[in-house]
């Protein structure tokens, strides 16, 4: 602007296209598509190597081959039917649950940000995996759901999620509906509590054992993935990250501010309430199949953002890519660094996610959330 | 568009903010809202942007109940600049400024070349657009107003609502940024605290004091030093401006406090 023009004549000039004088186009960023595309390559890359590696090695032409067989009803050799077990049976699910968890989580944490305007938000802020573990410790400790044998601790984490979500929903309720700040306070103290409970029945527990277990669900693991397991997660995810994608522009708004939100045309009141739901149950839902699996919710929101900067649009169109190859990999190293054992999933996410995530942050001049 | 408010009112909490407001903004016209602290003006301009319902009383926008439209087709008419501007995350300029047509996209709709030829025009309009690659958080105050009013801008709204839009920003700023809104031909409802600069831009003012209009007309009708006295407790001189003419205010001290 070169001169204060004040005393001219105050009629209107419009904003259409052809306005004013020196045109410099708007910047625009690198399109996201080439890094989408190169994503889903690299995930199906990533689903043959983690079914290929493990305690015991499939040959790569062979896990393209009983796939293949799998898939148009092919012949197996009685010789290679062990193999084509551990393949279709066991490590199949498993890859393809780890893309569904770490897809999940990624795209819900983004949410989770979003919903309470908090860069240091990540999908348990609401206390749905604190909830969650009542739930799956109840079973480990005291063996309540007997009834629904290998599913009780889904059942009962899911349980446990859902009580924990409509206990923060009805307390963090408002006149002025779901305030960020409220959600935040209500979701971290609604955690302190359920976790109080998790550790007393951890505590009294008739046998040791239990701690233990209590403990590696708590930090995840995808041992427990079946066929049957699968498709639930696997629905769910993908209708929240549909959901997510639609809203992009929405959460955009959202995230300058509830009254900015307003004047672009959004109800921030309603948007928080569907977004509260679709993340509650997302979490729920991933909780209950895989534990709670630490740090990829907050980790790869930020990751990505470094990447592709702050739109919406873009972070969730990489995001659960991104988190789907990420935990293929972590699962394949919780599974094969130190056999027989397994290590849990938490563990290291963080592990290979604090180092990475302090480089990328350095490098880039990252800002965080506001000042 | 004009803008009509119909007996205003406003209570929360049981504390009435703003009582029996009754105020037109005629089409293409700069209206301003004046008064102290706590008089009222956030909240009724937060009524007419839909951040706030009212508790009774109706906001006409262009003759519909602002309460009764789809909230786009409200962002459509209607674009504001609100106080909270805080910012979680790393936007860029121009992304912050692309979110102004949001309300005139549906679900999936990509950005066209026409929706960035109207946020570059927008970010030129208010002499930012030497910042649209840059973040949105690593901007002065001054800038990051600039910004958002471009995306209020690039709404292309028939009705803008500015609450204290020369906030942080340097007098030149503040200058060109109420000059812009004069330019633009736009209705404009603005809150200022200013008394000079809401002379010298507004058409009308309306003077609040305790959620109630105390008086309103063309400036030199309104600020003078008896409404100045009264409303804002200080004492002043009304002086023509040398060139414009505008009513400008020379202040003299606080009215004392057994007087008022």
């Amino acid at each position: 602007m070169a001169s204060p023009p004040l005393a001219s004549s105050p009629r209107r000039e419009g904003l259409a296209p052809s306005g004013a004088g020196s045109s410099e186009p708007l910047p625009r960023r690198r399109p996201v598509l080439p890094l989408v595309l190169a994503l889903v390559v690299l995930l199906v890359g990533s689903v043959v190597c983690g079914v290929a590696l493990g305690a015991v090695s499939v040959p790569f032409p062979d896990v393209l081959r009983f796939l293949r067989a799998a898939l148009t009803g092919g012949v197996i050799e009685p010789a290679d039917v062990p193999q084509y077990q551990i393949v279709w049976q066991i490590r199949l699910p498993r890859v393809l649950l780890a893309v569904v968890v770490g897809a999940g989580l990624s795209a819900v944490g983004v949410a989770s940000q979003a919903l309470v305007r908090n860069a240091l938000a990540d999908p348990f802020v609401l206390g749905v995996s604190s909830g969650a573990a009542v739930g799956a410790t109840s079973v480990i400790t005291m063996g309540v759901f007997a009834s629904f044998g290998i599913h009780a601790l889904s059942v009962a984490a899911f349980l446990g999620a859902l009580l924990a979500t409509g206990v923060v929903y009805l307390a963090a309720r408002s006149p002025r509906g779901l305030t960020p700040l409220r959600l935040v306070l209500t979701g971290t103290a609604m955690a302190h509590g359920f976790t109080a409970i998790s550790t007393i029945l951890v505590f009294f527990a008739a046998h040791g054992e239990a701690a233990r277990s209590a403990m590696f669900w708590s930090f995840g693991s995808l041992g427990g993935a079946t066929w049957q397991s699968l498709p639930v997660a696997a629905v769910v995810v993908v209708l929240g990250v549909g959901y997510l994608l639609v809203s992009a522009r929405r959460l955009n708004a959202l995230a300058m501010g509830d009254e900015t939100a307003a004047t672009l045309g959004v109800d921030a009141t309603r948007m928080r309430r569907e977004l509260f739901v679709v993340s509650a149950a997302m979490t729920g839902v991933l909780v209950a199949v895989s534990g709670a699996v630490g740090f990829v919710g907050l980790m790869l929101p930020h990751l990505t953002r470094m990447v592709v900067g702050a739109d919406h649009r873009r972070v969730l169109a990489v995001a659960p890519l991104a988190g789907g190859c990420l935990l293929i990999w972590v699962d394949l190293a919780a599974r094969t660094l130190v056999p027989p054992e397994e290590l849990p999933l938490g563990v290291l996410t963080a592990a290979f996610g604090v180092p990475l995530f302090v480089v990328l942050m350095r490098r880039r001049g990252y800002v965080f959330g506001g000042r | 568009m004009d803008v009509e408010l119909e007996d205003l009112s406003v209570t929360v909490a049981g504390r009435r903010l703003v009582e029996d407001l009754r105020m037109e903004v005629p089409s293409g016209t700069v209206v301003g809202l004046v008064g102290p602290n706590g008089s009222g003006k956030s909240t009724t301009l937060r009524c007419v942007y839909r951040a706030l319902r009212p508790t009774a009383g109706r906001v006409l926008l262009g003759g519909d109940d602002v309460v009764a439209l789809s909230p786009r087709e409200a962002a459509r008419r209607l674009g504001a600049l609100t106080q909270d501007s805080h910012v979680e995350f790393d936007f860029t300029v121009a992304e912050v400024v692309t979110m102004g047509r949001s309300p005139h996209k549906n679900l999936m709709d990509p950005d066209t070349d026409q929706d960035r030829e109207i946020c570059a025009a927008a970010l030129r309009r208010v002499g930012a657009a030497h910042l649209a690659g840059r973040s949105f958080l690593t901007l002065s105050g001054g800038e990051r107003q600039r910004v958002l009013i471009a995306r209020a801008l690039a709404q292309q709204p028939a009705v803008l609502v500015l609450d204290e839009p020369t906030n942080h920003l340097d007098i030149r700023h503040q200058l060109e940024v109420l000059s812009l809104v004069r330019q633009a031909g736009l209705t404009v409802l603005a809150a200022l605290h200013d008394l000079n600069l809401a002379a010298a831009a507004c058409d009308r003012l309306y003077v609040l004091s305790g959620g109630r209009v105390v008086t309103s007309g063309a400036p030199e009708e309104v600020l003078t030093p008896e409404v100045v006295a009264e409303v804002f407790g200080v004492r002043a001189h009304v002086v023509a401006h040398p060139t414009s003419g505008a009513p400008q205010l020379i202040f003299d001290s606080p009215v004392p406090p057994t007087s008022s």
